[in-house]
């Protein structure tokens, strides 16, 4: 099994990266390795794999023959254990400039296996200005055998000294046939389905995995993709409104309630809290600090959540418009076909690309620090018949 | 009380309202000075109390025969000296007069309770009065400086100065003192002398000034606002009252003709019971477009506020104007 195999339908983009390891190799054995380079721009829309990819090379890098063997070094590289491969991401809103800082010092060591130092910083768009700022000088002129990876959706996305520093490579988004043929060899799902979900997820890998593979997530599109049509009066607009929100929230309370009662139990032990008596200097201080990153991550997620949703009425409405335009189109929610064809019908493009720009402008609005209650309100009201 | 001597006796004064616990500790050092002119007295922090410390304020002076100690924010004070303190405080000396103020709340609580335990000890708790008791604090602060005051005039004062205490103090005795003539004579201060002295608004919230809007009242909700800003409120608290204001009105407007009960509305309304009938009286001037347009504006002013325009007190004018005119 080589590094490069899960990688779905970005065969250029492998090619080039694969000169690049062989040129990797070659320099670290004393050529001229040309074809290398020490910073990495992935970019490409959310789900195509940008991480996987940069991850994959790393992969590339720790192994003596570009990735071609299921080795130890390359498995460690790809799960995130190999000691010279550090993984930065982040659950909170950004990345903040002292956890960069710290990055950087750790991109001056020497790497310990003595092949590549590899830091990928897999939300790159993440990063805050100052951040991004204290990561110019290493990303210009890193040590000889460090190489930096980031991944962000679009170039705009990182400062443009950043960008100007780095190599790009653009990844596309998987073909539909692409994802369900990988989704049908890796996880064993039947044909048909495999295909309506990777249709449904419009190249976003994870997400066609989790609607072909969980029974709840599709349960929850569906009704996603119900809202559209419910949206006649205004109870109903504030109700739909209310129960994304709800739904957000509930989704986002469960995951962090699990992840921040074993947070709060590993700072106890780690600053040997007992159940009574006084606590350490210094641990208060602490746990305001985790308690603070929890209530960011929660944002985070709810506003995740939210989008996630938006993302499937974006795709209604893509349905709706492609309709109205040629009645005979594949529809990107086949399930959803009753719905899509009534409101072809009785809507006009123009309605229909009000309704796709208002979605898209409560998207941007979330990303801008928006309410989310207040924005979804807001939108349902304007998606109204 | 007063006519019991202070000295060794301990006073205790506990309770978060700073200006009150000051006030009480004040009053008692007058005390002490009342009962022993010659008496010197000590003031300390209690975060600067060694071991040793007190028994050196409390012991004899060559200088005079009885003392006064005062220790500010006991809940600062050092492990290694509560046993001193409660020992102190189990047989006080007769010619030591001592106060002891505690910031309120839960910290050296067990010391607390401690102190309380010994006979020698008087506390006085120093609560704040409610909100709704402000007026009736008021009044009794005139009266307390010698005046009297129109429970109208105290209503708009409080409005006026807002609901801290020490301001609330100095306004009244400001105002006793302009309402005394020359030759000494007391009017009762009313409401124009008060508008005289204190105009405009301490505190405005966010849903007054959304309650006015969705009532059509546009001049009264434009001036609240200035007030609002006028005063540091945050813009986001005024979008978000009026998005909570709109949101439980349509809500309310679905609802209303499913036969629910008063319980079962307000829950569906996500409001108190008592706002239903508000919400009712409200409700009169809205229709469904009016209602999604005003949602729309306050959902545009909530970007304008959060950085999205360059001078998010005009995109709250720009709101409440908007908002207003989306009444049929």
């Amino acid at each position: 099994m080589s590094v490069w195999d899960d990688l779905v339908g970005q065969e250029p983009v492998v090619e080039t990266l694969r000169h690049a390891a062989r040129a990797a190799q070659e320099r670290r054995e004393g050529g001229p390795g040309r074809g290398m380079t020490h910073a990495w721009l992935f970019l490409g829309p959310p789900g195509s794999g940008r991480s996987n990819v940069a991850r994959a090379f790393a992969a590339a890098l720790q192994s003596d023959d570009v990735g071609q063997a299921d080795t130890p070094e390359s498995r460690t590289a790809l799960n995130g254990s190999h000691p010279d491969v550090t993984l930065v991401r982040t659950e909170k809103l950004a990345i903040g400039v002292d956890e960069v800082r710290e990055h950087v010092r750790g991109a001056a060591m020497h790497p310990t296996a003595g092949r590549w130092q590899v830091i990928v910083v897999e939300d790159a768009d993440r990063l805050t200005d100052q951040a991004a700022d204290a990561l110019l000088k290493s990303l210009e002129e890193p040590p000889p055998r460090t190489v930096w990876m980031l991944c962000a959706p679009t170039a705009e996305d990182v400062i443009i000294t950043i960008r100007s520093r780095c190599r790009q490579v653009v990844l596309r988004t998987p073909p539909a046939d692409a994802v369900a043929a990988m989704l049908t060899r890796r996880d064993g799902v039947p044909e048909a389905l495999a295909l309506s979900a990777a249709r449904a997820a419009q190249g976003h890998v994870g997400r066609a995995r989790a609607l072909a593979t969980d029974e709840g997530v599709r349960a929850r599109r569906s009704t996603i993709l119900h809202i559209p049509a419910s949206l006649t009066s205004l109870g109903a607009c504030m109700h739909a409104a209310q129960r994304v929100h709800e739904a957000a929230e509930e989704n986002a309370g469960e995951v962090a309630a699990r992840v921040e009662e074993v947070e709060r139990r590993d700072l106890r032990t780690s600053w040997g809290v007992e159940e009574r008596g006084k606590r350490p200097v210094g641990y208060q201080g602490a746990l305001s600090q985790l308690e603070k990153d929890n209530k960011r991550r929660r944002t985070r997620m709810v506003r995740d959540s939210i989008d996630g949703v938006l993302l499937d009425l974006l795709s209604f409405y893509r349905d709706v418009l492609a309709t109205q335009q040629s009645p005979r189109t594949t529809l990107v929610n086949a399930e959803a076909a009753a719905d899509i064809h009534a409101m072809a019908r009785q809507a006009t493009p123009e309605e229909t690309l009000r309704g796709l720009e208002a979605i898209l402008a409560c998207r941007e609005a979330l990303t801008a620090n928006a309410a989310p209650l207040l924005a979804l309100e807001s939108l349902m009201l304007t998606l109204r018949r | 009380m007063a006519s019991r001597s202070v000295f060794g006796r301990v006073l205790l004064v506990t309770g978060g309202q700073e200006f009150l616990s000051e006030r009480a500790v004040r009053a008692a050092v007058d005390g002490i000075a009342a009962q022993a002119p010659e008496a010197d007295v000590a003031e300390v922090v209690a975060s600067s109390m060694t071991p040793g410390e007190l028994t050196a304020i409390t012991s004899p002076s060559l200088f005079s025969d009885t003392s006064g100690v005062v220790v500010r924010e006991l809940e600062d004070l050092p492990a290694a000296s509560h046993d001193e303190l409660l020992q102190f405080a189990a047989s006080p000396s007769p010619d030591v007069a001592c106060v002891l103020a505690h910031g309120g709340g839960n910290k050296a609580k067990g010391l607390l309770d401690k102190l309380r335990a010994c006979a020698a000890v008087t506390e006085v708790k120093t609560g704040g009065p409610k909100p709704w008791e402000l007026t009736g604090w008021v009044s009794a602060e005139v009266r307390q400086a010698g005046g009297s005051i129109t429970d109208e005039a105290a209503g708009h004062l409080v409005a006026a100065v807002g609901q801290d205490l020490r301001a609330l103090a100095a306004a009244a005795d400001q105002l006793v003192a302009a309402a005394t003539t020359a030759e000494g004579k007391r009017g009762r201060l009313d409401i124009e002398l008060v508008r005289q002295y204190f105009g405009g608004r301490a505190e405005v919230r966010g849903f007054d000034i959304a309650d006015l809007a969705v009532e059509g009242k546009r001049a009264e909700a434009l001036e609240q606002l200035r007030w609002a800003i006028a005063n540091g409120v945050a813009s986001v608290l005024v979008t978000s009252a009026f998005a909570s204001g709109l949101r439980s009105l349509a809500r309310y407007g679905a609802a209303r003709d499913r036969g629910l009960g008063d319980a079962d509305l307000a829950r569906e309304v996500g409001a108190p019971p008592f706002r239903l009938k508000v919400l009712g009286r409200q409700l009169r001037g809205w229709d469904a477009d009016g209602l999604a347009d005003a949602i729309g504006a306050v959902a545009r002013a909530d970007l304008a506020v959060k950085g999205g325009a360059g001078d998010p007190d005009h995109a709250l004018e720009q709101m409440v104007l908007t908002v207003v005119g989306c009444r049929t």
